[in-house]
């Protein structure tokens, strides 16, 4: 049988998933074990006993200065900085999405700036950002905002523009005005689309949260790990660069649960 | 005066001819089949019947007005397909258009208005046979049952004209049979003048009141958009006969093989 048509069972799929992580495991494990018999002061490859003592002191116990526990302290820091970002860039992306996607008017006017925009490149107008807004919350959250609403802009309109020209013909001899032509025809079909464009944009978005943190801030996932870099504190770098990557995979999941609770027509392949 | 009148009606899209002097008069109730050639421009008279696009010269008049610019509540249409959201049930598919109207606004009926519009509603998707399937989704609806969807949404709304651009071009002999029946039902209990495009011949010799043979009857081999289509048989149903369709058939087959060399 051609090699394209041979698939993976379900068990099988699931051990073929595993494999690469296993072997990153085994091969970290090995590597950190012989650094660490050779040097049981080493930082640079912490095995499991230093990184579960570390997450142990950051996450559950006072810090010694502050009486917080910085670890959640900085998960809620950063969770909410994406949370607002993302919601403004959202929220922004919608409503000039739409607009762009279905007024020859608006695009006429907006879509020159906004494919300008999008190609700026965010981090480039980070100092701009802080200088403006200053080195507090705002410059964080706008540099977020800056740095995805312009894409999720354009692939808002870009989807709006995807619905096939028969159905906005169609709800027009249903008698719609340009007001309901939106809200019971575009709005609804790009809601789940905005989702997917949400997600898509998660990654950016944790990068220049990141970015943000590790310049000008007093908390936060991104702060601590560059704080704790100058000691070369691996130990506490890849436990949470491990929990900022649950916490990715976590929204990302429960954005697709979202979109399929919600919009059963659109994951069914009705669009 | 006529319902619907066509005068000198000429379409082009640059230098490209697609129909010329078009001439036609039809009364409020009739029901055209349009056939042609593909390629020969009946969709595109269709969409000028729509008002999604303009005569290039000549008129076109609905009882002696111009035809309005965009399309409305007036005419309404059935594409061959995408003619319904796939974003609403099947209940919320025919619902729609009474919502729009009665709500400008909010575009949403609540309480009484609606279920007095329900009624209506399950009605017509009763005489439509959808009866079984009020709540599924347009996706999990079988193409025959679209384009009946699509049909319902569209005579709720009791439009003066519809246009039907290939409804059934999709679905099997059988099927299109049943959908024939269905439309000369609603046809009759609403009144609505209907033009309906096809390209089965045999759907236009038997189907509603009048026959439209759309074709050219110049021919440029070396500029095939130099000459456009034209009516070159109107023909009232019944008053047709084996020969006719045999010459109408062999004229827009050549057409066709012009158009497509
Ligand atoms: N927007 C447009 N711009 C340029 N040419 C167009 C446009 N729309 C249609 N045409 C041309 O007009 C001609 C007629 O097209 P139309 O879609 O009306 O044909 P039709 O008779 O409906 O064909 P079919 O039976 O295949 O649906 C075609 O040659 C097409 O290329
Ligand atoms: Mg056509």
């Amino acid at each position: 049988m051609r090699l394209i048509n041979r698939h993976p069972g379900g068990a099988v799929a699931l051990l073929l998933g595993l494999a690469p992580f296993l072997v990153l495991i085994l091969i970290y494990g090995a590597a950190s074990q012989q650094r660490l018999a050779e040097n049981p002061n080493d930082k640079l490859l912490p095995g499991l006993e230093q990184m579960t003592s570390a997450v142990n002191r950051m996450a559950f116990q006072e810090d010694r200065r502050s009486g917080d526990y910085l670890m959640w302290q900085d998960t809620k820091a950063s969770l909410q900085r994406l949370g607002i970002g993302m919601g403004i860039a959202a929220s922004l992306a919608l409503v000039v999405g739409l607009l762009n996607g279905i007024l020859p008017l608006a695009r006429a006017g907006l879509a020159p700036l906004v494919s300008t925009l999008s190609m700026i490149p965010p981090l480039a107008i980070l100092p701009i950002l802080f200088i403006v807004f200053g080195l507090g919350e705002l410059s964080k959250v706008m540099l977020i905002v800056i740095g995805t609403a312009p894409i999720m802009m354009r692939d808002v309109a870009q989807r709006v523009r995807e619905l096939p020209q028969e159905q906005l013909i169609k709800i027009q001899t249903l008698g719609a005005n340009t007001w309901q032509v939106i809200t019971r025809m575009a709005l609804p079909q790009v809601l789940p689309r905005l989702i997917d464009a949400v997600r898509l944009s998660l990654g950016p978005a944790w990068l220049f949260l990141i970015a943000a943190e590790a310049i000008a801030s007093e908390e936060g996932l991104g702060y601590r790990i560059f704080l704790v870099r100058r000691y070369l504190a691996m130990d506490v770098i890849i436990p949470y660069v491990i929990w900022i990557t649950l916490l990715a995979i976590v929204i990302d999941q429960l954005l697709r649960l979202t979109n399929r609770r919600l919009f059963p027509w659109y994951n069914a392949g009705g669009h | 005066m006529s319902f619907i009148t066509v005068n000198r009606l000429w379409k082009e899209y640059g230098s490209t001819i697609v129909l010329e002097n078009l001439n036609l008069e039809v009364e409020q109730g009739e029901f055209c089949t349009l056939v042609g050639a593909s390629g020969c421009g009946k969709s595109t008279f269709l969409k000028m019947l729509l008002g999604q696009e303009g005569p290039t010269r000549g008129e076109l008049a609905l009882e002696g007005e111009e035809f309005p610019g965009e399309p409305d509540r007036n005419r309404g249409i059935v594409f061959q397909r995408y003619s319904v959201f796939p974003h609403l049930t099947v209940r919320q598919n025919v619902l729609m258009g009474l919502e729009l109207e009665q709500k400008p606004f909010l575009g949403k009926l609540f309480g009484q208005a609606r279920r007095q519009a329900l009624e209506k509603v399950d009605a017509m998707i009763e005489s439509v046979g959808l009866a079984h399937a009020t709540d599924k989704w347009p996706h999990e609806l079988s193409g025959g049952m679209q384009q009946r969807l699509a049909i319902a949404q569209s005579f709720i709304m009791r439009p003066r004209v519809l246009l039907l651009d290939e409804p059934f071009g999709a679905l099997d002999p059988g099927i299109r049979g049943d959908m024939h029946e269905l439309i000369l039902k609603l046809w009759r209990e609403t009144g609505t003048t209907i033009f309906m495009v096809t390209h089965d011949l045999q759907e236009g010799f038997y189907l509603g009141t009048r026959l439209l043979v759309f074709d050219k009857v110049r021919n440029d081999p070396q500029q095939p958009e130099a000459y456009g289509a034209t009516i070159t048989y109107d023909l009232p149903i019944g008053e047709t006969n084996g020969q006719l369709y045999d010459s109408i058939e062999s004229s827009v087959s050549k057409t066709a093989r012009n158009l497509s060399a």
